[in-house]
């Protein structure tokens, strides 16, 4: 899950790790009330996606007085931002961070993944802040260095002060750099982060070191014993059938094609829709009902792939291992009825209880082509779409 | 022969009062696996599916011999039976829950060093032996006993494959699920390396998918040890960067991690990798035909 760069701060402040002052705004009003607030000589206006680049798209000023705080709040507030992360249709800003100026020395990154190699939480530190990490990684990989940390000590001291020394953090700044590294990995284990980025973090003229921008993403399978991050989900950021597909707990994500998919597991779903393109056909989703899909769910999991105006044909391709073929069967009738179906179905079922659910879906009466095998089924809807 | 689990493989089932726990033990059942007990916190001295039912772990080994376990208790609190699985000296501990977090299993690696203990998945179908042993959620009768090896990150498409050699006469060794989590116990080296020392297998079938290099860390050590051919899959080619396709460990990000990638090293490594996932039988048998074994593995 992916919040906004004002919560993520907001969270930081609560472990103490050192962030601006700031303030939220939904209105141009507030943006101006907020930086009143906030007294500072220079203030600066955010404007709040998912999504990174905001900079060089004009999401972010800096504004030296409160008439240029309500020039900027008033030009950004409602704008539609295209970034290299938002795809081409860009995204609505509707939230503002109004947050204070502050006197930047220096400009680095620090960031926390998981590393799938090692099995380890593993921080990144760079002196080339304000840059995204994959380009350094790229041109300069030796200006990145790690460290990875024992989930039983945490991060040590000692790993943080290593990293401040050779991102070459001034000595007057090193202690403040241990503390906030200290205090971001806390962050990262205690909330269950997927990602914590920091970049650029900045040493300032006070003596400060501070995070000027935040990025956390969190883990979904932890946000059961997260309720104060389920919180800060903003609905808006999300597509609307995938936020209909997760309360049904439903594995959904909206494609560019035609050919609808239901499929049982991630692996065969993501297979399918690489069959669909072999066989000169676009996939118009992933989708996974899971493991203990009920009737219910599959007659969800239809509805959500109809919602899409560009469906023109559906292949359900299903291996029953907990998955049984008689219940997915009965969930296609089931949704068939429900949603009067009038575009192609294919159906491919294999596995546990598949003369069951073969048997249901003949003795149906609908319009159902039957596959034998997945080539069988994405061949057969790729020629009936066309 | 055959790896990891094999007749006198002898199973406890962890959380087996709960719904799924209980269709898959009696599956398991019925295909034959000796399962000796299990347990459900509260319910130990009843029985269900005529398995006797105890507390802890550590009452089940102690009473029964239990050698490896199967869990199938809720996410939140998965990564706790692993370690009280371990905790009890088990050889074997296979996890088919999903939606584990992953900071619980970075704990649970952290925790499985230095100790004997070989954890399966967690979020796997689990590992069978055709005819000796099934342990977790796959269709047993699409396996037939053979020598073709599979390992793979995806539940359904390992019963695609296998049902695809099964149907040419192809029989299984061993099929070993490892999950499709970006944290896991047994990775794709250690299955392929217990492959290769398998006097039964002649051949592996080694399915992938987008996210990390599991895979192409996995066709270097294939290209460096490996005796015996392998033939490979990759899922997600069309998968979009960015984007989590359902299994928490399939994506791509920071341009790493993408099928063509995998693809390119699976190749520069002499896998031959099956071109769409319902040639993958075909390209396995393409090969054995090279390699002289066609005769030797056609079991049926």
């Amino acid at each position: 899950m992916n919040i906004h760069e004002y919560q993520g701060k907001e969270i930081l402040r609560k472990y103490g790790v050192a962030v601006p002052n700031g303030r939220v705004a939904y209105t141009v009003d507030e943006a101006v009330e907020a930086a009143e607030k906030l007294g500072s000589s220079v203030s600066v206006v955010k404007a709040q996606i998912h999504a990174g680049g905001r900079g060089k798209a004009g999401g972010v000023k800096v504004a030296k007085n409160l008439d240029e705080v309500r020039t900027y709040a008033n030009e950004i507030l409602g704008k539609t931002l295209v970034t290299h992360q938002t795809g081409p249709e860009g995204k609505e800003v509707k939230r503002l961070l109004i947050e204070e100026g502050c006197d930047i020395k220096q400009e680095y990154y620090v960031g926390l993944v998981l590393d799938r190699a090692t099995s380890r939480v593993t921080m990144m530190a760079s002196e080339e802040g304000g840059t995204e990490i994959e380009e350094v990684a790229a041109e300069t990989p030796e200006k990145i260095f790690k460290e990875v940390i024992d989930p039983v000590v945490g991060l040590s001291p000692f790993q943080a002060r290593r990293l401040a020394f050779n991102i070459n953090i001034p000595k007057e700044y090193i202690s403040k750099a241990v503390k906030f590294m200290l205090g971001l990995y806390q962050v990262f284990v205690e909330k269950d982060c997927s990602i914590a980025e920091i970049n650029p973090l900045v040493t300032t003229g006070d003596g400060d070191v501070l995070a000027l921008d935040a990025k956390l993403n969190f883990d979904d399978n932890a946000l059961f014993r997260q309720k104060d991050i389920q919180e800060y989900r903003d609905l808006d950021e999300e597509d609307a059938k995938e936020i209909e597909a997760s309360k049904f707990d439903l594995s959904y994500i909206a494609l560019d094609g035609n050919i609808g998919c239901m499929v049982n597991g991630a692996g065969l779903a993501m297979a399918t829709m690489d069959i669909i393109k072999h066989y000169g056909g676009e996939p118009a989703n992933f989708l996974d009902v899971g493991g203990g899909a009920t009737a219910e769910k599959v007659t969800e999991a239809f509805k959500i792939i109809l919602s899409d105006s560009n469906v023109k044909g559906i292949l359900v391709n299903i291996f029953g291992g907990i998955m049984k073929c008689d219940v997915i069967a009965e969930g296609v009738i089931e949704a068939t009825k429900q949603v009067g179906l009038e575009i192609p179905l294919v159906v491919r079922l294999e596995g546990t209880n598949v003369e069951l659910g073969k048997k249901i879906l003949a003795e149906s009466g609908l319009n159902i082509t039957a596959a034998e095998s997945m080539a069988d089924g994405a061949e057969k809807i790729v020629s009936l779409v066309k | 022969m055959s790896v990891f689990v094999n007749k006198d493989t002898k199973v406890l089932v962890q959380g087996i009062t709960g719904a799924t726990a209980l269709f898959h033990t009696k599956q398991m059942l019925e295909y034959g696996t000796n399962i000796v007990g299990g347990t459900s916190p509260g319910k130990g001295g009843t029985e269900v599916e005529g398995v006797p039912v105890f507390n802890t772990v550590e009452e089940v080994v102690k009473a029964t011999g239990a050698n490896a376990s199967v869990i199938y208790v809720p996410a939140p609190f998965a990564a706790d039976a692993i370690i009280e699985a371990a905790d009890a000296g088990l050889d074997l501990v296979i996890c088919i829950t999903e939606h584990i977090p992953v900071m619980d299993m970075v704990k649970v690696k952290r925790y499985l060093e230095g100790k004997k203990t070989r954890l399966v998945g967690p979020n796997c179908p689990g590992v069978i032996t055709p005819e000796e042993c099934k342990i977790g959620i796959m269709p047993g009768y699409i396996h037939k006993k053979g020598h073709i090896g599979v390992v793979s990150r995806s539940g359904t498409l390992t019963y695609e494959a296998v049902h695809q050699l099964s149907e040419e006469g192809f029989g299984q060794s061993t099929a070993v699920g490892i999950g499709g989590d970006p944290v896991n116990g047994t990775d794709f080296i250690d299955a392929l390396k217990a492959f290769n020392e398998d006097a039964d297998t002649e051949a592996v079938m080694m399915i992938g998918e987008i996210g990390g290099t599991a895979e192409e860390e996995a066709a270097e050590w294939v290209k460096a040890n490996m005796t015996k051919p392998v033939v490979g899959f990759i899922g997600g080619a069309t998968a979009p960067p960015g984007k989590r396709m359902g299994h928490a460990g399939a994506i791509i990000s920071g341009g790493k991690g993408t099928a063509d990638e995998k693809i390119k090293v699976m190749n520069n490594c002499g896998i031959k990798v099956a071109e769409t996932p319902s040639v993958m039988g075909e390209t396995l048998i393409g090969v054995l035909k090279e390699k002289g074994l066609y005769e030797k593995c056609k079991t049926h």
